[in-house]
Formats: structure tokens, sequence, C-alpha cells
């Protein structure tokens, strides 16, 4: 290894720097004060766990994307996060087992052994809600209140959310009974609205259940969409399971409800969105901003994962990357622009002037008498005529 | 992203056959793109733009958002693996077909075999499903050449005619895909310009049909 790869960090690591990591903490500050105004208690799980549990509840995805290690006192396998969504459902169900309803938040670095996506890297920081315990829309409503609400923080402007069901692609699966290898190619051509693959698999099968799905694979757009989604779903009486038709419906409902509630953000729908098909149950929520190809934030109903740890709890939860929501952000140019330059002394008046500014400002001090930097700067503290310290332009 | 519609169009032969099927969709450039050394070409809409940019580029601009729409091969698709990206509509143009080739003549080698190809991912993926184990090669260019002075024992290639295979006394043995030119979404796009790029795809579909 040469002299200049040692300190080169591995690829898609990053860190942050000024004045980067300064905006994110203020960010990350201002949206758990707004959790906690809401009522949700912090947790701070650890940065490694015991695969088995890490991985509880997830999809084979998830495995992927976790980093594993050996633990050399108990020889079994670790795995470093790379959500906390299921470390919060474990400490919700064992930690500590309350039977209400318990809300949790949480902010910390998880590691993805590849990037989730091309805008990202292998190290985010992840902020989210979870909250446990009720099955009621009010609560997939709160918490996409403080999906809004932290992307307001973080200054994204003209936010589009999209609303899905999972109940909708799965309950037609289940009423179809089709083999596991025909279903694989419905779910490869699905995800990536492949109309014409689609159309070969109609073509060859003579299936129902496709030609729905093909019918309703590019719908998207207004609340419309979905009365028309029902409509074609409840011709086919055999397929109409109510499993799919509640999950219509259950969808419907929560897209009025989050029209009234927050009718300035612009909504879309998609009937066959299959993010986390592995372990969501309910409606999902993505928001989207016309500068970025990726979802910023995203989040919905998991009500099975409390079952695999033991104690079956209603779910839903959403969560965000911060380091992706403050390099959206406009870049301060420098960060003590705005500060006060103080000379460098150990008169008495002089540091208590600094103290007392200090309380609201930022005040740099120089380090010696022949301490010639601004350190970007723009004010001073200079010595009036009558010996007061005063703040003046440079 | 930003409000207008951006659409990454494959240099070369599918160009000239996509061009065509916009136009009938109402979707022009302005200036004759082969005289222009420009990147970027306003169109007879308003808020589209075409960029014209080589085919294996196209899903890496569609796929992080600088591009909204993209034309390109399915070849490219496959081997890019086209994460997180909608193929609404096959444009049935550039058709050809992906095969394996190698010596005229010569039987295919048990055990371990040599691949040349420039389609990486998709070559593994192919003798993997087959239970053959192969040395991937990758070239750029000419993959005739390697059966010929022994780089490799068989390639994968695009064969349209098969006359350069002809040529070179090779023949084509197995198929492993058919191959067209597909228009490709970002995912984010498509939510957010559902009322813009809707229409552009119903009227592709429209002048593709007609001419099938």
């Amino acid at each position: 290894m040469s002299l200049t790869e040692r300190w080169m960090l591995p690829e898609g690591v990053d860190e942050l720097l000024p004045p980067d990591a300064w905006a994110l903490e203020k960010m990350r500050r201002e949206m758990l004060d707004t959790y906690s105004s809401y009522g949700y208690e912090l947790v701070s799980p650890p940065l490694v766990e015991f695969l088995e549990s890490l991985l509880t509840g997830t999809g084979s995805k998830l495995d992927l994307q976790t980093f594993k290690v050996t633990d050399q006192l108990s020889g079994r396998t670790l795995g470093i996060r790379s959500d906390i969504t299921t470390q919060a459902a474990r400490i919700d169900a064992h930690v500590l087992k309350n039977h209400d309803i318990s809300r949790l938040c949480y902010v910390d670095s998880v590691l993805h052994t590849r990037p989730e996506h091309t805008m990202t890297n292998r190290s985010p920081m992840q902020i989210g809600c979870e909250l446990f315990g009720s099955d009621n829309e009010a609560a997939d409503l709160e918490v996409m209140s403080l999906m809004l609400e932290t992307l307001t923080i973080a200054d994204v402007s003209k936010v589009h959310v999209d609303l899905a069901h999972v109940g909708i692609y799965r309950g037609l699966m289940t009423s179809a009974e089709l083999p596991r290898e025909l279903e694989d190619r419905i779910f490869s051509a699905l995800n990536r609205k492949s109309i014409p693959e689609l159309d070969t698999l109609a073509a060859e099968h003579k299936l129902p259940v496709i030609d729905i799905i093909r019918e309703i694979a590019l719908l998207s757009g207004s609340i419309d969409a979905l009365s028309e989604v029902r409509k074609s779903i409840s011709q086919y009486s055999e397929l109409a399971s109510n499993e799919t038709l509640d999950a219509v419906d259950a969808l419907m409902r929560f897209a009025e409800l989050v029209g009234e509630r927050f009718p300035e953000i612009e909504l879309g729908y998609d009937f066959c969105e299959l993010r986390g098909y592995d372990y969501h149950t309910g409606v999902m929520f993505s928001a989207y901003t016309p500068s970025f190809g990726y979802a910023l934030a995203k989040g919905g109903r998991y009500d099975s994962i409390g079952a695999e740890f033991g104690e079956s709890r209603p779910a839903t939860g959403f969560s965000a990357d911060l380091k992706t929501l403050v390099r959206l952000q406009s870049r301060i140019s420098t960060m003590n622009s705005g500060a006060i330059l103080a000379p460098y002394g150990t008169d008495k008046a002089l540091l208590e002037r600094i103290a007392d500014l200090r309380q609201t400002q930022r005040v740099v001090q120089s380090l010696s008498e022949s301490d010639e930097q601004t350190y970007g700067c723009s004010k001073k503290l200079a010595q009036s005529q009558d010996g007061q310290w005063v703040v003046v332009e440079i | 992203m930003s409000d207008s519609l951006i659409i990454a169009l494959s240099k070369g032969r599918i160009l000239k056959e996509t061009l065509p099927l916009l136009a009938e969709a109402g979707v022009e450039p302005l200036e004759d793109l082969s005289s222009s050394r420009k990147l970027i070409f306003d169109t007879t809409v308003e808020n589209i733009k075409f960029i014209i940019i080589r085919a294996t580029d196209v899903p890496s601009y569609v796929q992080y958002g600088g591009a909204d729409i993209g034309v390109t091969g399915k070849d490219v698709l496959m081997e890019h693996g086209a994460e997180g990206l909608y193929e609404p509509l096959d444009l049935h143009i550039a058709k050809c077909r992906l095969m394996t080739a190698g010596k005229k003549g010569e039987d295919t080698l048990a055990g371990r075999i040599r691949v040349a190809t420039k389609f990486v991912n998709l070559a593994k993926k192919f003798y993997a499903e087959q239970g053959v184990q192969a040395d991937i090669i990758k070239l750029y260019g000419a993959m005739e050449l390697a059966p010929i002075l022994d780089l490799a024992d068989e390639i994968v290639d695009i064969v349209d005619t098969g006359n350069t295979l002809k040529a070179n006394g090779l023949e084509p043995r197995k198929h492993i895909h058919d191959i067209s030119t597909r228009l490709v979404v970002n995912r984010a796009s498509m939510k957010m310009k559902h009322a813009q790029i809707q229409p552009i795809i119903e009227l592709l579909a429209k002048a593709v049909e007609k001419r099938l």
C-alpha cells in the first residue's frame, strides 16, 4: 500500500466536514426536539447485535446489506446494524414490554454493505420514529406528519408524497395461488413496471391476475385512479378477496385523511409499490422532491415484525437519511461569517465581555499578539476611547 | 431534475430509429442532431430537452434522475442491472438477438471454458444458469477475433444478420435473449411528473403499434 493510499477512506464511506457537520447537528437537534414535542422517547440501540436479532422479521435484502463479524467471546455472528427499525422493534417487545402504545425515536449511523442507491453511500445516518401498539389510521397519520415536519426542518420545498398499500398486490397473489417461479417473474416485471414483460407473461399464461396487475401497474396520479383500481379488481370475483379490497379501501381512506390534514402536499399513488414487500403489512408512504431522484424519507405499517419477536404488536414508522438531507441544503459559505473576532489578552474586562457575548453569539479569540488570522469573522471586538469593549465591523 | 423533462437518447442506429417515433409523439429536435457538437438539445416542446449519449450510459443517467426518460437497448439494461428503473415500453426497434457463438464445427468443450464478451454480468449469469463454469474475459469490441486467436472458446455478443460471424468462420450457438430498444423512466420522475410522462408513453405506444 502506497503512502497516499493509506489515508484514503474505503469506497462509499464518508465523513462529515465543516460546514456540513454543524448543519447536520443543528437539523438533528431540531428534529429530535420536534419528536419530543409529540411525546416520543429517544433510544440509542447498540452498533452491533447478534445477527439473528438484527434480522428478525426482515427479508433477505437486509441480510445482504448487513456487515458481519464473529464475536470472539461467544463465537456467534454479530451484525453491524444496517437499519435501526428492527432494533426499535426489539426494544419495544423485549426491553420496554409496554402493553400500551409506545412511541420511540432514534438517530444513529448505520452501515450498508452496498449503497442503497446511486445517490447515497454505505454510511448513512438514519433518523426516524416508530409507533408501536396501535393499528389505528391515526397512528399512520401521526407518523406521516412527523415525516413531513422532518422534511420542513430540512428545508425541503415542494414535497411530493407517494401512497401505496402492500395488501393490494399481496392479496391478489394470495388468491391467485401461482407457482413460486411465476410469482417471482411477475414480481420482477412489476417492480420495473415492465409492461412488455407483463404482456408476454399474460400471453403465455392467460391468467386474469396478470391482466389486473398489468391494468393497475401504470395507474398512478390522482385519487380517481383509486376507484378505477377498485372497479378493475371487483370485475374478477375469484380474485377480489377481502384482503385485496380491504387494502384498496384502507388506502382510499388514508388518502382522504392525508388530503384533509395536509392539503398543501402533492399526493401520488402507486398500487403496485413493492418496496419493503418483505416486512410491510399496510399503507406505505414515501416523500420525494423534484431535485432528487430517490425517496428522501419513507415509512409505513409493519405489523408482523413484533410477532417474530414474540409479541405481535401493530407498528408503523418512518425514517430518513440525515446525510442526504444535509447535502440537499444550500451550503453556508463560511462557517464563521457573522462571528466576532476578539483580540488576545487576559484583561478581566475583555474576558467578561467575551463570556457575555458567547451567551448568544460566536466569539473567536486570537491566541497570541502576533495572531493575525481573522478565522472568517466579519466583526471584531475593539476597545473604544473610554476603554469599553465594543463590537465593530472588520 | 427540475421542471423540464429530459429525455436521454442513445447515439447511433437507435437514435435514427427513435427520432421518427418521437416525432409522431410530437417531440422533435429544433436542430440537426448529427451536425451539432452540442450535448443538450431543445425540442419543439418547450420544456422537453434531449441529451444524446452512449447507449451504455443511458441507464446511469436515468437511474440517478439526471434524465427523466431514456431510450436504450434491452442488452444494455440487462447488463447494467437497471436497478430502480421502470421499463414501461418496448419500442420494437433495433431488434437483434443476444447469443453465444464459437468456431464453426467445433464442439462446446466440457469443463471450464473461456468466454469473451462486453456483457460480463449477463454472460456470468447465463453460464451459471446452464451449469457451465466460465471464465469471462471483458473485451470492448471485435469479439469475433477472440476464438480465432484462441483468446476464448466462446463469445457472447449481439447477432443481427449473422454475417460478421460467418465472415470470420464462427457460428451462433445458444440463444440468450431477444433484444430490442426500450423506453426507461426514472422512478421518482414517474411519480412526480406522471401527468407529463404518461401522455408521452401513450403516444409513443401508438406510434410503435402502427409499425408492427
